[in-house]
């Protein structure tokens, strides 16, 4: 709510000025943010609708459990953890190339966006693990005999139509899973995904204002407002995935 | 920043901070709330493990870190996304829309748990029992 220099009794809704005091551009980005923040939304609650109608959910703490290079190690939320601060990090070094765009610094422009792109992809590649992981690790579930027959035990891999971390049974003193809700493999991959394809298109945007950086287009345009856009694009990225991060991982 | 090489649409150019101290200190608050939520995470994760769960205690918890999540998209978006620098009434056309998602917060955790308790109840029409959850095994040759 900065005031300074606003010319007092200025009619803002009299044409001539932007009403918001903001480029169309950036007007325009915060509205499109706006209806990406309910497309969403809407997912979310989808999501979090089904799973607190279900008696028996997922423990993420067992399914999010493991680390790249530490085997079988038992690190609940440690791997998303670390994606998470790839992600703040990586929006910090975004504000950095804004504030340096704002001082018409074209090297610190330079550098903060090879950082920020460096922490997009470092995302990615770690949601590609955690997506091979889950698809391609295989897990013990014990699976009811029909009509009377015996029961047996399966290895079942986290997929779209397989769910291995259901309720737990002990069959002759041993500790089995059995077959958890379907529904959690669709909506974890298809949520993570949509984030994924737009932390992807934000990478791609951020290389190419990178480009344009570096051959001096915003130098001869006088401002660095394009960078500011992509920003607000970024953050909205990193702000979902906070979002995300609660839903699917923390309640 | 030229107010003439910039869009003729602004009236004028809000003043620009010299140090990046509030970006950092911001990076530092992000940092702390998200390892506090995790370190609520992991002592849901030790309550589950424990004897006796208390039920209540797991739901405070994470109201609480609902509750710790919208202030990070508090400080994400009014000071990395710089709302918090433009005018009043822009500011609001954000924000107002936003505030529905306080409504799809408490309608989803409402709805699913009544819709719970529909299944667990037979509509209301016996005790609460809990439904098994039926879970086919898949058929030979099913697709994966």
């Amino acid at each position: 709510m900065s005031t300074t220099a606003m010319p007092t009794n200025t009619k803002w809704w009299n044409g001539g000025r932007s009403p918001f005091n903001a480029s169309y551009g950036k007007v325009m980005m915060w509205y499109f943010l706006m209806s990406d923040a309910f497309t969403f939304g809407a997912f979310l609650i989808s999501y979090a609708t089904l799973r607190f109608s279900l008696n028996d959910w997922v423990d993420p703490n067992h399914v999010f459990n493991s680390f790249p290079l530490a085997g079988s190690a038992n690190l609940p939320l440690a791997f998303v953890s670390l994606m998470t601060f790839i992600l703040i990090f990586s929006s910090v070094t975004m504000v950095l190339a804004v504030h340096e765009g704002h001082h018409m610094n074209r090297k610190g422009v330079e550098k903060y966006m090879i950082l920020t792109i460096i922490g997009g992809l470092a995302f990615l590649s770690c949601q590609a693990w955690e997506w091979t992981h889950l698809l391609t690790h295989q897990h013990e579930v014990w699976i009811n005999g029909i009509n009377g027959a015996a029961g047996h035990v399966e290895l079942w891999n986290t997929t779209v139509s397989h769910n291995p971390f259901g309720p737990e049974v002990t069959i002759n003193g041993h500790e089995y899973a059995t077959p958890g809700p379907i529904s959690f493999g669709s909506y974890f991959f298809e949520i993570t995904g949509f984030h994924g394809f737009h932390v992807f298109s934000g990478v791609i945007i951020n290389i190419v204002m990178l480009i344009k950086t570096r051959m001096r287009h915003f130098e001869l345009r006088g401002h660095y407002e394009m960078i500011e856009k992509a920003g607000l694009y970024w953050h909205f990225v990193d702000l979902v995935w906070v979002f995300v991060f609660l839903c699917f991982y923390l309640i | 920043m030229s107010a003439n090489s910039a869009s003729p649409e602004i009236t004028f150019h809000p003043e620009h901070a010299g140090s990046t101290k509030k970006i950092w200190k911001t990076f530092w608050l992000l940092s702390v709330l998200t390892v506090i939520e995790l370190a609520i995470g992991l002592t849901i994760y030790n309550i589950h493990k424990g004897e006796h769960p208390n039920a209540t205690l797991v739901l405070a918890f994470k109201g609480l870190v609902c509750i710790l999540t919208l202030a990070k998209a508090y400080y994400i978006v009014s000071i990395f996304m710089h709302l918090g620098d433009e005018i009043r009434n822009m500011i609001m056309t954000i924000v107002v829309p936003l505030c529905l998602f306080i409504w799809f917060i408490i309608a989803f955790l409402w709805d699913g748990t009544s819709w719970k308790n529909l299944k667990n109840t037979d509509a209301g029409s016996r005790e609460y029992k809990k439904v098994e959850q039926v879970q086919k095994a898949p058929e030979k040759g099913a697709k994966d």
